[in-house]
């Protein structure tokens, strides 16, 4: 730990050692996150930097139910068509400019009209923003947004200060000013982004560290090591197979939460020439290798049964996820007469692109094995992540190994994917069906109707497999045995309120 | 890869006993004895992998992922269950091709290259050495990263990176020994009596720069294997489910804790194969000396 | 001597027009769309479009060369498309750490290898000789990247001796920086160490057997002092021209070294710089580290003309 070595420092220098040390809370993160801008953001690490940093108009639960934090209070209109929120009073940026609603307005004027915002498509629905009083704000909609309060609680609702974003512009990322709990210090690119505490913090008491320094450390290992040997205080994403020894490491501990995301084989079905073979033309084939695959084992083997096998795009234990479908065991026999039928007794070749990285691809060696046996013979085609995802949007593929981060709301983790014309449907998924239900999933306010939506949804899509869900990451941190009060969240992020450590 | 060519032997004349004296110098030194018996273990080990009674190289067991060394596993088992042994036996072909070939390429590409500019000098020289230059300048590893991210990560793509890479290490070697030779007394009588240039070439500089050439060719393959592991290490060589070491060490870092055998043997494995290499190219330079120490 | 160098700079322009079209072209063939992967999970379609417009990706190839190339000649290297940052400020960020590493790295090899050279030469032919070849050799042929697990493993994890990774400025802290950079500097220097020890002790040998040294000792002076002042000194000269060299060495070897202890140098961002497709830094950083390079070579001939008085007539 960086006191134990300032402690010593202190001795040799021959200052007094009971002198009151600053605390510094250092997190392990495993990658550098990129542009410090909510709205220009785009990595998972930088969300976990933002949640200290920037505050948002309102949060989620580890339920994820929608909570207050920048509005106080928010209210619908029967048609679902204007929002009116609350606003909390004493707020102030880091730069002192005061919260109100201008500031809200501005921000959302900024996250729509900015042209490197990566926001807009979250944020579609809103066609009016009126400042009704200095405390309150309207939206008006262009039509009902079931997802809105959800993109509320993410970047999109991450409130900056309007003083600063105009007066830096696309240089705010380099010094980002928010009103979160803690303000902008420094940041050394791929070393290290250092946060202090902001002392004019409306909620300033639940925060106990004095700074907060964040430490991009890709090798799981390395990481591991680095807070054994007391260099961190916590890190996020601890390898599923470290899991064990660091348990059984009384100065450690861990917090662990099923993630909104999933890993997939998304297959190419419509994106192209790359499309035409059986894999994409026979629904029977994409479940021949479906049901070939044992997602248990994959769990059990690539990450010792700590992550959740699934099959659908929401994990089991999600109340989106239809219990009608539940991951099915593995069955080469099932798999063998699919493929039968399908014309295709002698078996399939198949390519599958993969990320160049030794976690994917041992997964990715699982699925071959297996499938093979079932008489799918797959060649995995390994790739650097940039050409995968070009190849991928590109249709330059027949199937392809990724997954996605999860989002709040259901829409997130579907919608985009399986509709027609879908910024990420890669696969070249197109249902007249599919797409009415899931857009009118998207407009309807009333939690029964959305779910018998993607309920009915998946009585098409789990025939159809455009993807081929295998298994939903978990999010596991470790920590000094001294942390008290962290709370694990599904969106993986750190949430320090409340956070203390002992030494 | 070491950009600086080790000191190499001046040329000589072919001298018509030299052959056996080279033989007799080489047999002497241990050490290059223990490089060729290293060298000559692990040549033999990867021709064999596919008559070795073994378990096959993917073969997978889900009941015995990532088992301590047994006696069923001599050298335990890898995150999904393979034989890490069989791995190992079939990523010395690997390991081994990656440095042969891709010394090939650069010898293929770099010695002509180098002789014509030695031997034509003027504008070729010219615009050879500016080439090379260039190439040197980036650092070795950074050129093979982005050459391999180029052609896609692949085996066979690492070795043609690894290859262009090392080219300019052996135009300078060539060009260097081929302006050596030109200026030799026997090599200007010839030319006074009228040699062609193939002739001259051919006879005369060929022969002469053949044993550097076969030295920094022994050591470049050292670098090269450990090239290849650095790119599969990174990703950019072999691509499972084939084995090689450096892909091997690449899962193995995950599993420091749990299953240390599985980066200890791939990188011992590297470790002596490339020692191998570089005391056999050691042995060579002093066998091929005309300097008697 | 001012001619020779006027001669080596302007030799020099040509080379470093080769390096900077080199660099250009290889990244404009790599496989992948930087935007796709700066745009985000979403890929939103308008947001793509104005990134390849905003970084003008959507210009001919040749209009992009020369864009980039008279930018960077009135100093202006681009902005990461990662980050934002202005590429010259990453790279004044991360020059010190590569330096302070390759520093420390040298001088661990020099420690190390220049003394087991003159041992070696001294001792030629005895078993010293051999084992400190073997052991030389030993550190040219470990992988780097091997070794570096395996210290952190041993050093960090079980004895808890040093830090497993990580930077800390020197200026902030001078005494936690060189701890930090211990392992990993010693990681990186011993191919270095086994490259001088293997030229100091060719250098030694050749020295040594000349008339020079043999007066010095029919005068009866004491071996160590032959060795010292009369032998090294001479040997000084290929030793100071392979250490000018070993310095691309020393950046090709800082990328491993500095991605396995997670160090935020040149050779870390310029790896994910190619894994991320971020053009402007792949680009600027090889270009400075060619412009070095060539200037460092320039810097060994004349350290070895001044050296060397014999090449002087040349």
């Amino acid at each position: 730990m960086a006191l134990k070595k300032n402690l010593a420092l202190a001795l040799a220098f021959g200052l007094a050692a009971g002198a009151v040390q600053a605390q510094d809370l250092r997190i392990g993160l495993q990658d550098d996150a990129d542009a410090l801008d909510p709205d220009q953001g785009r990595t998972f690490v930088g969300r976990i930097v933002f949640d200290s940093l920037c505050d948002k108009l309102v949060d989620i639960t580890p339920n994820l139910e929608i909570v207050p934090q920048l509005a106080t209070g928010w209210d619908w209109s029967d048609d679902g068509l204007t929002l009116t929120m609350a606003l909390r009073e004493g707020v102030v940026f880091h730069d002192g400019t005061t919260f109100n609603a201008e500031a809200v307005a501005a921000n959302i004027d900024r996250s729509q009209n900015l042209p490197e915002s990566r926001r807009k498509s979250e944020l579609t629905s809103i066609t009016g923003v009126e400042v009704v009083d200095d405390m309150t704000i309207r939206f008006t909609l262009r039509a009902p947004d079931a997802t809105l309060m959800a993109q509320l609680s993410d970047r999109a609702g991450m409130m900056i200060s309007p003083t600063a974003a105009a007066a830096s512009g696309l240089d705010f990322a380099l010094n980002p000013v928010c009103s979160g709990p803690y303000s902008f210090v420094e940041r050394i690119q791929q070393d290290r982004i250092v946060l202090e505490r902001f002392a004019e913090y409306w909620n300033a008491d639940a925060y106990h560290f004095d700074t907060v320094t964040f430490l991009p450390i890709p090798d799981t290992t390395v990481r591991l090591a680095n807070l054994r040997a007391g260099d961190l205080d916590m890190l996020e994403r601890l390898a599923a197979t470290d899991v064990a020894s660091v348990r059984g490491d009384d100065a450690l501990e861990t917090a662990q939460a099923t993630s909104l995301g999933y890993q997939a084989m998304t297959i190419n079905v419509g994106n192209g020439d790359r499309a035409n073979g059986p894999l994409g033309q026979d629904a029977r084939v994409r479940q021949a290798l479906s049901v070939a695959i044992d997602r248990d084992v994959i769990n059990q083997v690539v990450f010792e049964g700590v992550f959740a096998a699934g099959n659908q795009a929401y994990p089991p234990t999600s109340p989106w996820y239809n219990a009608a479908y539940p991951v099915p065991k593995r069955d080469v026999d099932a798999a063998r007469a699919l493929l039968a039928e399908a014309g295709f007794a002698d078996g399939v070749d198949i390519t599958v692109q993969v990320a160049n990285n030794p976690v994917q691809q041992q997964v990715m060696q699982v699925v071959q094995a297996m499938a093979g046996e079932a008489g799918i013979r797959i060649s995995i085609e390994a790739k650097e992540f940039a050409t995968l995802l070009a190849d991928q949007s590109a249709g330059a593929y027949q199937a392809s190994q990724v997954g996605w981060s999860g989002r709040v709301d259901p829409d997130g983790n579907i919608h985009q994917f399986m509709t027609t014309g879908g910024g990420i449907n890669d696969s070249g998924y197109s249902n007249a069906e599919v797409d009415a239900l899931l857009n009118g999933a998207r407009v309807s306010n009333d939690t029964a109707d959305r779910r018998a939506a993607y309920y009915a949804a998946s009585d098409i899509l789990m025939q159809d497999l455009p993807i081929v869900y295998l298994y939903h990451p978990v999010w596991i941190w470790a920590m000094e045995a001294g942390i008290e009060g962290f709370t694990a969240y599904p969106d993986g992020m750190i949430r320090l309120a409340g956070v203390t450590l002992t030494e | 890869m070491s950009t600086i060519p080790d000191p190499v032997a001046a040329p000589s004349e072919v001298l018509p006993r030299r052959q056996s004296r080279v033989w007799r110098k080489f047999r002497k030194n241990k050490a290059a004895l223990l490089g060729g018996i290293l060298v000559a273990f692990f040549v033999i080990v990867a021709l064999l992998a596919p008559i070795v009674p073994i378990p096959g190289p993917t073969e997978t067991d889900w009941g015995a992922v990532r088992k301590a060394p047994s006696v069923a596993h001599p050298f335990g088992t890898d995150e999904i269950g393979r034989d890490v042994l069989s791995r190992m036996i079939w990523g010395a072909r690997a390991s081994l091709l990656a440095g042969v070939v891709s010394v090939g390429i650069a010898v293929c590409i770099g010695v002509p290259l180098g002789v014509l500019s030695g031997y034509l000098r003027g504008w070729t020289d010219a615009s050879v050495s500016r080439v090379t230059e260039a190439l040197l300048a980036a650092p070795f590893l950074i050129l093979a990263i982005a050459l391999a991210a180029f052609l896609g990560p692949s085996l066979t793509n690492a070795m043609i990176a690894i290859g262009l890479s090392a080219v300019p290490i052996f135009i300078r070697l060539a060009r260097g020994q081929t302006m050596a030779v030109m200026t030799e007394d026997y090599v200007e009588s010839a030319r006074a009596i009228g040699l062609t240039h193939i002739a001259l070439i051919t006879r005369y500089i060929l022969p002469n720069i053949v044993p550097p050439i076969l030295v920094q060719g022994t050591l470049t393959i050292a670098t090269a294997i450990i090239a290849e592991a650095s790119l599969s290490f990174l990703g950019l060589g072999q691509q499972p489910p084939a084995p090689s070491w450096g892909s091997m060490l690449n899962v193995a870092k995950n599993f420091l804790e749990q299953a240390p055998w599985m980066a200890l043997y791939p990188g011992a494995a590297i470790f002596l194969v490339v020692l191998g290499f570089n005391l056999l190219g050691d042995g060579l330079r002093d066998a091929l000396d005309p300097r008697d120490h | 001597m001012l001619a020779f160098i006027g001669r080596r700079l302007l030799i020099a322009i040509p080379t470093i027009i080769l390096i900077s079209v080199f660099v250009f072209t290889l990244q404009k063939l790599l496989p992948g769309d930087p935007v796709l992967v700066m745009a985000g999970e979403e890929r939103d379609p308008e947001v793509l479009a104005y990134l390849r417009e905003q970084y003008r990706l959507n210009d001919p190839i040749i209009v992009q060369y020369f864009t980039w190339i008279g930018n960077a000649l009135r100093g202006d290297l681009g902005i990461s498309l990662r980050t934002q940052q202005p590429v010259l400020e990453l790279i004044r960020q991360k020059l010190p750490v590569t330096i302070q590493l390759a520093t420390m790295a040298l001088i661990i090899a020099i420690v190390i290898g220049v003394p087991a050279g003159v041992l070696s030469a001294y001792k030629k032919g005895t078993w010293i000789d051999w084992v400190a070849n073997i052991v030389a050799l030993s550190g040219l042929s470990v992988p780097n990247f091997w070794l570096g697990i395996m210290m952190i493993l041993l050093i960090s994890v079980q004895l808890g001796w040093l830090p497993a990774s990580g930077y800390q400025p020197f200026s902030d802290d001078p005494l936690g920086s060189i701890r930090t950079m211990l392992m990993p500097a010693f990681v990186l220097g011993t191919g270095i160490a086994a490259t001088l020890m293997r030229h100091t002790r060719s250098a030694m040998l050749s020295v040594l057997s000349s008339d020079y040294i043999r007066t010095a000792r029919a005068k009866g002076l004491a071996e160590r002092v032959v060795l010292v002042k009369h032998a090294l000194r001479n040997a000084m000269v290929p030793i100071v021209t392979v250490t000018t060299l070993v310095f691309g060495e020393l950046l090709a070897g800082a990328v491993l070294t500095e991605q396995i202890f997670t160090i935020p140098g040149f050779g870390k961002l310029v790896v994910d710089a190619v894994f991320n497709r971020d053009y402007a830094v792949v680009q600027g950083i090889v270009l400075c580290t060619g412009v070095a390079f060539i200037f460092m070579n320039i810097l060994a001939d004349v350290a070895y003309r001044i050296l060397n008085p014999r090449m002087r007539d040349e």
